[in-house]
């Protein structure tokens, strides 16, 4: 009865989501202040039905309804309450709902707080975003729907993935939905800046907070997946460049270069038409993710994860999202081809550089993900990329990215001299090289990507703090928050680029058969194995290693991986056992027994140095970019243009 | 032509130079980096330079592994059914390896037909499941190994 | 007018690969059965509902016949399952059941749950014939000729199109059974 409700909701949301492409736009193009004013209560009405639908399947889920297909392939009795309502978005139909509800969540959250702007304006946004919407309501009714039913239901469902029986997988695909989805956001703005005629930097002005908040959450959900990857896999690894990683990486490299431009076309009216295209970019690229992960077209490895109908769906929806979005701009574009003038060296060129190199790299990573398709159509072969390529491509196009950055905040607008911006700049520079060298010299990790990876890490830190202390020496005021912001994102970088350094550089890694009693010293430290006892859970049974550490004599930590054997699934599963610290990660993580008789198992120790700084890295660009979303000019402007929003709506009604 | 022109042509100029730079630059490294997925059907007609890398796919053949007792030393055979080849591997196999079990084995073939494997990644598709866990698990059993 | 275009002509060429990636994305899986075309492996196996019977793979030869994989455990089996009595129904030849990696009280609790449309089941828990057959999961679906060559196999869960394509393919062996 709930599953049949569930669908009744998505069916009314989807109503209400067709009513609002459609009206809306209708009663801007003809002015009708009444009808552009029904995209208020229907957003609010989309996002009611769709939470409802929302709840419906947690309900279904809490209450173990296994005549629902979904929850019979995803949830089974044994499965604690809360691994139960995230298994809601553990498999692809529910996961399907929970963008939904996120879109409608973000339409509403514009609906309610871009009320100043221009009516005409945010009617427009507001269509656009409900077409989304109705694609992918549609996507998830025709092909994926999650309340299908299941007669006979089975007496216990199959179990939730042990892989996604985790805090970190919980949180991972929200918050990644969430910067995707919120690149709708900045796409919904750049189109009603198309359609409404008056796209030179109004537009611009009013979509950066939500796409600095998508960007935002974008980088929290790639870096919790990065970290989820790190303890839950066993590999000690923290980014694999698989075609799922790079899925949501492109549209965040794209999503950098966009809110990189905004500032740009916003504060001098510079490459607005550009910007258009990255908006455009950003969501396409968030759809073409969606598209490679659950279309089967890539993960051929998968032979059974092929589903062409979905990616049809997908595909078409993208045809008719991106194809129309970029007729429209060739078609509008014309209109707004007039970028101010800059000179060659200024702020808009830095700006400019940001731009093509972050652009080139989300292509390169692009290549490497389709290129196995590629040769594989032309008949050359079956062939995987393999992570090298990547990690050269990078390494190539950040270094300038990184050289240059902290020059961005010191140049002018306009016109600047080289000089000017890199004189002031010279005394970090040093500092950074020195400083450099002394860490490396006192950690005793001379290899040259230690180095450089300190220099550049350093440089930007530096170089970040160095603008701070300059801009507040002559400001009374203290600096606005969408420059602390930048600061601290900027910083963050050079902390991420510390992190990969070092844990690409100085990583202990030892693989041993050992027995109970036995040693292994890995640098320094001494893991000894004292036995392997049998343990359980909830819903599982495992063997469990137990280690003590000892550093000079002295034991300094117990430890205890285990590998765990579900019952529901039969699947086994690695439980990593980790030390966490600031400078240095201890991780352990059983292979398989290789000796039942002597108890003689295959371990993996690894020693991490500064892995946290990558994920910490993240996490300040993340905050800064939300600094910055919160400053003070994006209310205020919002309070401006409402005086004048009646009058400009008008005259943007194309 | 005016200066200002002048500046952007060089712009542009320089731009279209930096991205050629950039994907030729990316095809080479694809071209190096590339791994040729090989069944051992496939190896006798494959024409592939000794040492070279590949990955070698198939199941693992019911009764084959054995185990060094000192040493994390295993070798293996796979198999598509109708040919098979001897595996070597020192290290920690994946949660999904088993007997009968689809694996990828990433590693060069010797003279003696033996091949030696750096990496071996267990295939995990023993029922249908949605894409996310399916790559998911794909990592799970991929030590894409961040040290060389 | 070119500049104001390129992007849209850049991804009509995005999509193109991706078209035809996606149609050809199942000749593309990486470990085609490298059997078909060849003869069937001569199992000789229990029967699921007399354990103490043996049939062989060999007892079918002369006629068009299916092989099915499938296990309790299996939920797509559970999807496929109508069709695969449709198809036993419908084809007119016989669909012979492969339970595989299963336990002999869950595979009869189960058929007792959904019905037994299979003529009937060759057992294999360990999953060591399996081997032999190429089998990478389940569900699974081999259709043998007359001679005891394997002409198709399909990967996944039978659904409304695959069946009408097995029907079609099964009609096409029984053809060729009569020239």
């Amino acid at each position: 009865m709930i599953a049949e409700l569930g669908q009744v909701f998505l069916s009314l949301a989807l109503i209400l989501a067709l009513v609002l492409s459609v009206v809306p736009l209708y009663g801007a193009y003809k002015n009708r202040p009444a009808l552009m004013a029904m995209a208020h209560t229907l957003v609010i009405g989309h996002f009611v039905f769709a939470l409802a639908a929302y709840i419906a399947l947690s309900i279904v889920f809490f209450n173990h309804d296994f005549t629902v297909t979904y929850v019979a392939t995803n949830s089974n009795l044994l499965l604690p309450w809360y691994y139960r309502l995230s298994a809601v978005w553990g498999g692809h139909e529910g996961s399907l709902l929970l963008w939904i509800l996120m879109l409608a969540g973000w339409m509403l959250l514009v609906s309610l707080l871009s009320r100043s702007l221009p009516r005409a304006f945010i009617a427009r946004v507001l269509a656009v975003m409900g077409m989304i919407s109705v694609g992918f309501l549609l996507f998830t009714l025709l092909t994926s729907n999650p309340f299908d039913r299941l007669i006979p239901g089975p007496l216990d469902g199959q179990d939730l993935n042990p892989l996604l029986q985790d805090p970190g997988m919980i949180f991972h695909p929200p918050l990644l939905y969430m910067g995707y989805v919120g690149f709708a956001v900045a796409f919904g703005f750049a189109i009603a800046g198309l359609l409404g005629g008056r796209v030179e930097s109004e537009w611009v002005k009013w979509s950066r907070p939500w796409t600095l908040m998508a960007w935002a959450f974008l980088t929290v959900g790639i870096a919790l997946g990065s970290w989820w990857a790190y303890y839950e896999l066993g590999w000690g690894g923290w980014w694999f460049w698989d075609p799922v990683e790079n899925a949501s990486f492109i549209p965040w490299l794209i999503g950098t270069a966009l809110i990189h431009s905004q500032a740009v076309t916003e504060k001098r009216g510079a490459f607005p038409a550009w910007t258009i295209l990255l908006a455009i970019a950003a969501f396409s690229m968030s759809l073409l993710g969606t598209f490679l992960v659950r279309s089967g077209v890539l993960t051929s490895v998968h032979a059974f994860a092929n589903d062409p109908e979905r990616g049809m769906f997908i595909l078409g929806f993208m045809i008719v999202v991106t194809g129309g979005a970029l007729l429209l701009y060739a078609l509008r574009a014309p209109r707004i081809m007039t970028g101010k003038g800059f000179d060659f060296m200024s702020r808009e060129s830095l700006l400019l550089l940001n731009n093509v190199f972050f652009t080139v790299s989300a292509a390169m990573v692009l290549l490497g993900t389709l290129y196995p398709l590629i040769i594989d159509m032309m008949g050359w072969g079956q062939i995987s990329v393999g992570p090298p390529y990547f990690g050269a491509m990078f390494v190539l196009l950040m270094t300038p990215v990184v050289l240059l950055m902290p020059l961005g905040p010191f140049s002018r607008w306009g016109k600047d001299e080289l000089w000017r911006v890199v004189f002031p700049l010279l005394g970090s520079l040093v500092l950074s090289l020195v400083a450099a060298l002394i860490i490396v010299a006192w950690l005793d990790a001379w290899s040259a990507r230690a180095i450089t990876g300190w220099m550049g890490g350093l440089w930007l830190i530096f170089g970040s703090f160095h603008y701070l202390f300059d801009r507040q020496k002559r400001s009374r005021f203290g600096l606005p928050r969408h420059q602390l912001g930048m600061i601290m994102a900027h910083a963050g970088v050079g902390v991420f680029i510390i992190g990969v350094a070092m844990v690409e550089s100085a990583t202990y890694e030892r693989d041993v058969r050992l027995t109970p009693q036995e040693s292994v010293s890995v640098a320094g430290y001494e893991f000894t194995l004292l036995e392997v006892v049998s343990v359980k859970g909830p819903n599982w049974i495992a063997d469990e290693a137990r280690f003590t550490i000892s550093k000079d004599g002295e034991v300094i930590q117990e430890m205890a991986p285990q590998k765990r054997l579900y019952h529901r699934s039969g699947q086994t599963m690695t439980q990593v056992a980790l030390r966490p610290g600031l400078f240095k990660d201890l991780y352990i993580a059983m292979g398989e027994e290789l000796d039942a008789q002597s108890n003689a198992w295959s371990i993996r120790i690894h020693i991490k140095p500064f892995i946290r700084w990558i994920w910490g890295g993240a996490l300040l660009l993340a905050l800064g970019a939300t600094l910055a979303a919160t400053d003070r000019r994006y209310r205020l402007q919002q309070r401006q243009s409402a005086t004048e929003g009646v009058d400009a709506s008008a005259a943007s009604s194309a | 032509m005016t200066p200002r022109r002048r500046k952007r042509l060089t712009a542009v100029a320089l731009l279209v130079l930096g991205v050629g730079t950039a994907a030729a630059i990316a095809i080479t490294a694809l071209q190096d980096n590339m791994l040729y997925f090989i069944a051992p059907s496939d190896i006798q007609t494959s024409e592939l330079p000794p040492e070279r890398n590949f990955r070698l796919g198939g199941l693992v053949e019911a009764g084959s592994i054995q185990r060094d007792s000192e040493s994390l030393y295993v070798t293996f055979t796979v198999t598509d059914g109708a040919h098979s080849v001897p595996v070597s591997y020192a290290g920690i196999l994946p949660d999904l390896f088993r007997e009968g079990q689809g694996v990828i084995a990433q590693g060069h073939l010797d003279d003696a037909g033996l091949f030696h494997a750096r990496e071996v990644l267990a295939r995990h598709d023993e029922t249908y499941m949605p894409p996310e866990v399916a790559a998911a698990l794909d990592r799970a059993g991929a030590p894409h190994g961040v040290l060389e | 007018m070119i500049r104001l275009l390129l992007p849209l002509v850049t991804f009509v060429g995005l999509i193109g690969l991706l078209i035809i990636g996606m149609q050809t994305a199942d000749e593309r899986k990486l470990v085609d059965s490298p059997l078909v075309g060849r003869p069937i492996p001569n199992l000789v196996l229990p029967q699921l509902h007399q354990p103490a019977k043996t049939t062989s793979t060999a007892d079918r030869l002369g006629e068009v016949w299916v092989l099915n994989v499938w296990g309790s455990w299996c939920q797509s089996c559970r999807i496929e399952h109508p069709y695969v009595g449709r198809l036993a129904k419908e084809s007119g030849v016989p669909v012979v059941g492969f339970n595989w990696k299963d336990e002999r009280d869950d595979a009869l609790r189960w058929l007792s749950q959904f019905g037994d449309v299979w003529a009937y089941h060759m057992v294999d828990y360990e999953g060591r014939s399996a081997i032999d057959l190429g089998v990478y999961g389940a569900p699974e679906t081999f259709l043998i000729d007359h001679r005891g060559i394997i002409r198709h196999k399909h990967i996944g869960p039978i659904d409304e199109t695959i069946l009408g394509d097995l029907m079609a393919r099964i009609q096409r062996l029984q053809q060729e059974v009569g020239a």
